[in-house]
């Protein structure tokens, strides 16, 4: 690969200097309009994208095509081949065919339960939509069936379906690496577990991920009861460790915090990331946007709520917020103090180097706004939030702070903490790991989790393992620890077996199965119920009996079929929760003042790992594979993380400072040595990532996670320890001189064009309600134009056109999409894949530009030359279904025209692939099948694709259709009923997925409809509206509420 | 120097030159009469299932509506294959020893769905639904021929995208009363109230028919 340092300071600012007003730009290669960016941005893909790699010589070519010939001939003298149909011998009751069915379920996802309604076509769940009954979800825009009443998701929940039909699943029960079988494991279960009864289960250890299940939960206690010695460890590398010891800390008591982001008119996150992920974090992002849009349009004076963040990775929730601070993980805690002690908390002073590169003038402003930046001169309505990578101190001063301003109670409450057992999980992990090695365990089963490869690195569990005489693994993989282990059972998925989960509010759901164990797997519950000596019993028995014992009063039958049916038990979330919060604020005082020189005991940890002087590392889930769980997801893999945008891989993440201090560039190999071990790993430079600090994603460097995830990526665990397993200062980074590619979407299908992404702050509104100057003129004209017919002379006179303006006289339909409400969290992209049976095409594919994602989120900068603070901007792009189509025109084969509902039809049966619609697409939403990249061979894959959408083959091109499916379904029930489609009925996937409700779809015809008066607002704007496509889709643009003067 | 071709050479040439433009378009003709020939759309092919069902002894001897096996006609975009349990509603009792019914009767027992043979099957990249055409008034007699009349099942049209552009053109010409979808002889009547005669054209309207041509009404 040639080397190119594309990175020129002076040339960027050069060029900065020479504009005037706001500037947006995706990368530092934009912002320098390098020859490279402008290659790119010419073509319609990067180089070699549309080229055959391999060299045909004249003879192959020859051969090749007498071959095609010859085929070609035949296929059409055949018929079509015959179908068989196979009815059932007794139909079930409720199956139409050719109907879905939808069923509530819940999935634990990442240390999250979300309640979900799984679409299921004649038994096979192919989609998954949130269940608007459970607490984390929040509800979708509906105007369809009541109970049927969609809610949002996230990235994990859509691709859980993939997961499910993984066919690099575990299949069968293995005994050292050979095939074995349940009754053999049975009885070697029972000949070992009576050696630990006679001992009162001296020797027998359980680790599990943290349970969520109170039925496992009592089964496991069931276990105990009869194994008296016997111990539950529990563990997970993204735990909540930290914010439970705070609130221990904080309160002196365990108590599980809930934020009500509604009732918060300034948030503080200290390196809090409650928009990705986290308990309730799809509810958070609802109530977080409500509190940010403007609703001027209907006499309210705009009102906006007003985000401080300070953090180190940046995240989608550092790049939505007004002020962001981007600071070494370490320097937080500094800050945290620096704020109480403002705030007039008597907490140590912190030492000054803590708060390099933060200005007085900065947390002033922070203070005052936390005192009173109020909306409605509520007491209380500020938030501050810690995360979890900080240490306890900062979430018990985080509670300190909530106290001392009077959110506590207001916009913080508490309940009991919703796990069965609240333990902290390093020491669990740690306990067992010491009975290890010490040779007292003799029986290790490990319920669900992956320990070998993601327990911290100085635990060195495999080794730990070998003193373990009978280790049993349960998992949905043959993964790193299913391999040492001498059992493996393979484990039922989710959406195939019987459970109960309890989410973040305590309310309780039944999961129930899709469809009967694709793989026969085995539940947790079957597993645990043999130790019990109760081999024979069902899941669903257990579940079952388990609530059975709980109810009291009232027909157990009635009870169940309503949870099952709701996806949510009534009455099951916890009460809220008194806190005593006497001595709050000098016992957090105390604590700071404990530790001598004002450094927590955390931070006196991490400096002894390593030498003073180095780096810092700081470790975060991964955006999209998490913790390594959903490394074999190739939906997953693929996405482009929000802001790298790289697929397939994670990176050492650092600063463009940093990078250029040891002449690093993207793609370099840097070796990270922190307390003697060492990982490789290639560079990205990340725009707003604090100097001397490198963030390594976990999750990937998986050996064993099956075809999908192994060797994608680097192994940070390789270098977490226990003690630091957040962050890690004294780091040495080291140039390899080796490179790497790395795939990121970064430049793929850039448009060129004018205004591509508006923003504006709060003031501008206020003062310009109707014709705000961020809009830059010409706004509204372009706003107005495809709102109603009675301004088309209008329109005529903006735009002069070839071709006379078509009257719609149906349905005309349009979306928008607030750029405001947007936080780049990526479910559209997945629900879209999901809902569109969109293929994978693997890394090399996305290297030369050929992912096929329909909607794509782009990523903007604005500003600040100096490179650290800038604002940040997500756009998804999906088809724009243009009025005057420019695609539609050049294709030779009338494969692409217009529907007399306004969309833009793709028809793949008359797509010949000459492509010319993709080279005169200005917005570059189109996307080609360069190769077949739907799997036709892989008999379990099939079972996923939505029937109602065609699988797509080689040499077609396709797009987003605003998923017609849907339409066609919606307007066949309304016409069925005889009746309009009502606003709301027809949702597409991305729009019903959106936690913000970013995105609104409906009938442009319907001057009620939620679209209609979206589009009316001053706000509203086309993308590339100087070229007179006349686009459906068009955008809100963005705002934000800085603090004067600051 | 022998002369290398013979002098008839001359006339083939010439006739052959001439005849390029017949030889293409005959090619074309063929081509053309081919792909509507029952050979490639097997309109009219009588396809073997495993128990040689009769429609016309099922529709037009025993009076059996359509929608006592093909349940979903009216819900769902599948018009639904019976399943074993509804042959078995009556064959339990009739003809409950016949030897043609072997095969339904050893797959009631055993569990064993019947595979039947698809007679109407569209390509997979088109998306019909039965339940809307029920519900505009199209009879089934309009796509499937008179079924009351076919001893064994063929498909009665080529199901060629012009035939179903014919009548999407004008389906006016094809709309029947909605009472009256599953009735195999409906002819236009005088209205019981206004005497006024119920062609298609009238029913269209009231029944809000619309030509519906755009790409993706079929294709997604």
């Amino acid at each position: 690969m040639p080397r190119k340092d594309t990175f020129e300071v002076a040339r960027i600012r050069r060029h900065l200097a020479g504009h005037t007003g706001k500037e947006y730009w995706r990368s530092l290669d934009e912002l320098a309009q390098t020859d490279e960016f402008q290659e790119l941005l010419h073509r319609e893909f990067p180089v070699g994208a549309s080229e055959w790699s391999d060299e045909p010589t004249r003879r192959q070519f020859l051969t090749l095509m007498a071959a095609s010939l010859a085929l070609a001939g035949l296929n059409g003298c055949s018929g079509q081949p015959e179908e068989k149909i196979v009815p059932y011998v007794r139909q079930p009751e409720q199956i139409v065919p050719g109907k879905p069915l939808y069923f509530a379920t819940a999935l634990a996802l990442a240390g999250d339960v979300l309640g979900v309604l799984v679409e299921s076509h004649m038994g096979r769940p192919t989609k998954i939509e949130g269940n608007s009954k459970h607490p984390a979800v929040p509800e979708s825009f509906w105007g369809g069936d009541e109970l049927l009443r969609p809610g949002a998701t996230d990235v994990f929940a859509q691709a859980a379906v993939l997961s499910l039909y993984d066919p690099d699943r575990s299949q069968t029960v293995m005994r050292r690496g050979q095939i074995s079988s349940w009754d053999a494991l049975l009885g070697e279960l029972n000949a070992r577990l009576q050696l630990p009864q006679a001992k009162q289960g001296a020797g027998l250890r359980i680790l599990t991920e943290s349970v969520l299940s109170p039925t496992l939960g009592n089964q496991l206690n069931a276990l105990l009861e009869s194994y008296p010695q016997a111990k539950w460890h529990q563990y997970e590398p993204v735990n909540r460790d930290n914010a439970h010891a705070g609130a221990r800390l904080a309160f002196g008591e365990d108590a599980n915090c809930l934020p009500h982001f509604d009732r918060a008119d300034v948030i503080l996150s200290l390196d809090c990331d409650f928009l990705s992920h986290g308990p309730g974090h799809l509810q958070h992002a609802r109530q977080f946007i409500r509190r940010r849009q403007v609703r001027h349009a209907d006499g309210h004076e705009a009102e906006m709520n007003r985000l401080y963040v300070v953090e180190s990775t940046p995240t989608i929730t550092g790049a939505i917020a007004d002020h962001r601070l981007p600071l070494r993980a370490s320097q937080i805690e500094a800050v945290a103090r620096a704020v109480a002690r403002r705030l007039g908390i008597e907490v140590a002073a912190p030492p000054a180097d803590r708060l390099d590169g933060v200005s007085a003038k900065w947390l002033d402003a922070l203070s005052d706004d936390l005192q009173n930046y109020r909306l409605e001169r509520d007491p209380g309505s500020c938030l501050v939030l810690a995360g979890p990578s900080q240490p306890p101190i900062v979430h018990a001063l985080a509670h300190a702070i909530n106290e001392r301003l009077g959110a506590v109670g207001t916009t913080i409450t508490f309940t009991e903490p919703p796990e069965i057992q609240r333990v902290s999980q390093s020491e669990s992990l740690a306990d067992l790991l010491s009975d290890m090695r010490a040779g007292v365990v003799e029986m290790l089963v490990i319920l669900g989790c992956n320990p070998v490869y993601w327990t911290p690195a100085d635990f060195e569990f495999a080794d730990a393992l070998s003193k373990v005489p009978f280790c049993l693994h349960s998992g949905l993989y043959q993964d790193e620890t299913a391999v040492v282990c001498d059992w493996h059972v393979p484990e039922s998925h989710p959406l195939e077996s019987w459970s109960d989960l309890r989410a973040f509010d305590g309310t309780v759901s039944i999961v129930q199965p899709m469809i009967a164990p694709l793989y026969s797997g085995i539940s947790p519950h079957q597993v645990l119920a043999a130790m019990l000596g109760q081999p024979g019993r069902t899941a669903y028995e257990i579940v079952r009996e388990y609530w059975q014992q709980q109810q009291t009063g009232g027909d157990f039958d009635d009870f169940w079929q309503q949870s099952l049916h709701d996806g949510v038990m009534a009455g099951t979330a916890f009460p809220t929760k008194q806190v005593s919060t006497d001595g709050l604020l000098d016992r957090v005082a105390e604590e700071t003042q404990s530790v001598g020189d004002g450094r927590s005991q955390a931070e006196l940890g991490n400096e002894n790992g390593g030498e003073s002087g180095g780096v810092e590392v700081v470790f975060q889930p991964d955006p999209t594979v998490f913790d390594g769980r959903y490394a074999n997801n190739g939906w997953l893999q693929e996405l482009p993380k929000p802001l790298t945008k790289l697929t397939w891989d994670n990176a050492a993440l650092l600063s463009h400072q940093t990078a250029a201090q040891f002449g690093l560039s993207d793609g370099d190999i840097v070796e990270i040595e922190l307390a003697e071990r060492k990982m490789h790993i290639p560079v990205w430079r990340l725009v707003g990532h604090p100097d001397r600090c490198v963030t390594v994603h976990l999750g990937y460097g998986r050996t064993h996670a099956g075809r999908v995830g192994n060797g994608a990526g680097f192994n940070a665990y390789r270098i977490r320890t226990s003690r630091s397993p957040w962050f890690a200062t004294g780091a040495k980074l080291r140039r390899t001189g080796n490179l790497y590619r790395l795939a990121s979407t970064q430049h793929h299908a850039l448009m060129d064009g004018r205004d591509l992404v508006r923003s504006g702050t709060l003031d501008e509104i206020r003062h310009h309600p109707d014709h705000p100057p961020l809009m830059k003129g010409g706004h509204a004209e372009s706003a107005h134009q495809d709102s109603g017919h009675n301004d088309s002379e209008h329109k005529g006179a903006e735009h002069p056109s070839m071709f006379p303006a078509w009257e719609y006289k149906g349905y005309k339909w349009g979306m928008s999409i607030d750029l405001n409400a947007c936080i780049g969290c990526n479910a559209c992209v997945i629900a879209c894949q999901a809902e569109n049976n969109i293929p994978v095409v693997g890394k090399s594919q996305v290297l030369v530009g050929r992912e096929m994602h329909w909607l794509r989120i782009d990523r903007y900068y604005a500003g600040d030359p100096k490179l650290i603070e800038p604002e940040t901007y997500h756009q998804p792009v999906p088809c724009m279904h243009c009025e005057n189509a420019p695609c539609e025109l050049v294709c030779p084969v009338a494969a692409t025209v217009h529907s007399d509902e306004g969309l833009n039809d793709m028809v793949y049966n008359r797509c010949v692939g000459t492509r010319y619609c993709s080279n005169n697409c200005p917005y570059k939403v189109r996307r080609f099948n360069f190769l077949d990249y739907a799997d036709y061979n892989t008999p379990v894959l099939k079972l996923l694709n939505n029937p109602d959408v065609t699988v797509r083959s080689r040499g077609v091109m396709e797009k987003c259709s605003y998923c017609v499916q849907r339409i066609s379904a919606g307007r066949i029930q309304a016409e069925k009923e005889d009746r309009q489609i009502r606003d709301g009925e027809v949702v597409t996937a991305c729009q019903a997925v959106c936690p913000t409700q970013a995105i609104v779809f409906g009938d442009l015809n319907d001057a009620h409809s939620q679209v209609t008066a979206i589009k009316h607002q001053p706000l509203n704007y086309d993308l590339l509206a100087e070229l007179n496509t006349r686009p459906r889709t068009s955008y809100l643009a963005a705002l934000r509420n800085p603090k004067p003067n600051l | 120097m022998p002369q290398v071709f013979h002098p008839s050479m001359n006339t083939i040439s010439r006739v052959s030159i001439f005849g390029a433009v017949f030889i293409a378009a005959g090619i074309g003709l063929v081509g053309y009469v081919l792909v509507r020939s029952p050979y490639m759309t097997e309109a009219g092919v009588v396809r073997t299932q495993p128990v040689p069902f009769s429609h016309k002894h099922h529709v037009a001897d025993d009076g059996i509506d359509c929608r006592y096996c093909h349940t979903s006609v009216e819900n769902s975009s599948f018009a639904g294959i019976p399943s074993t349990k509804i042959c078995m509603n009556c064959h339990s009792q009739l003809w409950a020893e016949s030897p043609m019914l072997q095969p339904v009767r050893d797959s009631f027992r055993t569990g064993e769905p019947l595979q039947w043979t698809r007679v109407h099957d569209l390509p997979d990249f088109v998306f019909f639904d039965h339940s809307i055409h029920v519900h505009k008034g199209i009879g089934c007699v309009t796509c499937h021929g008179q079924v009351d009349d076919m001893p064994l099942m063929w498909r009665e049209n080529t199901l060629l995208m012009e035939w179903c552009l014919d009548c999407h053109r004008n389906p006016e010409n094809n709309v029947q009363p909605r009472a009256q979808v599953f009735n195999m002889r409906w002819q236009p009547t005088a209205d019981d109230e206004n005497h006024a005669l119920l062609d298609s054209a009238k029913l269209a309207e009231q029944y809000g028919v619309k030509s519906k041509m755009s790409c993706s009404v079929c294709h997604r």
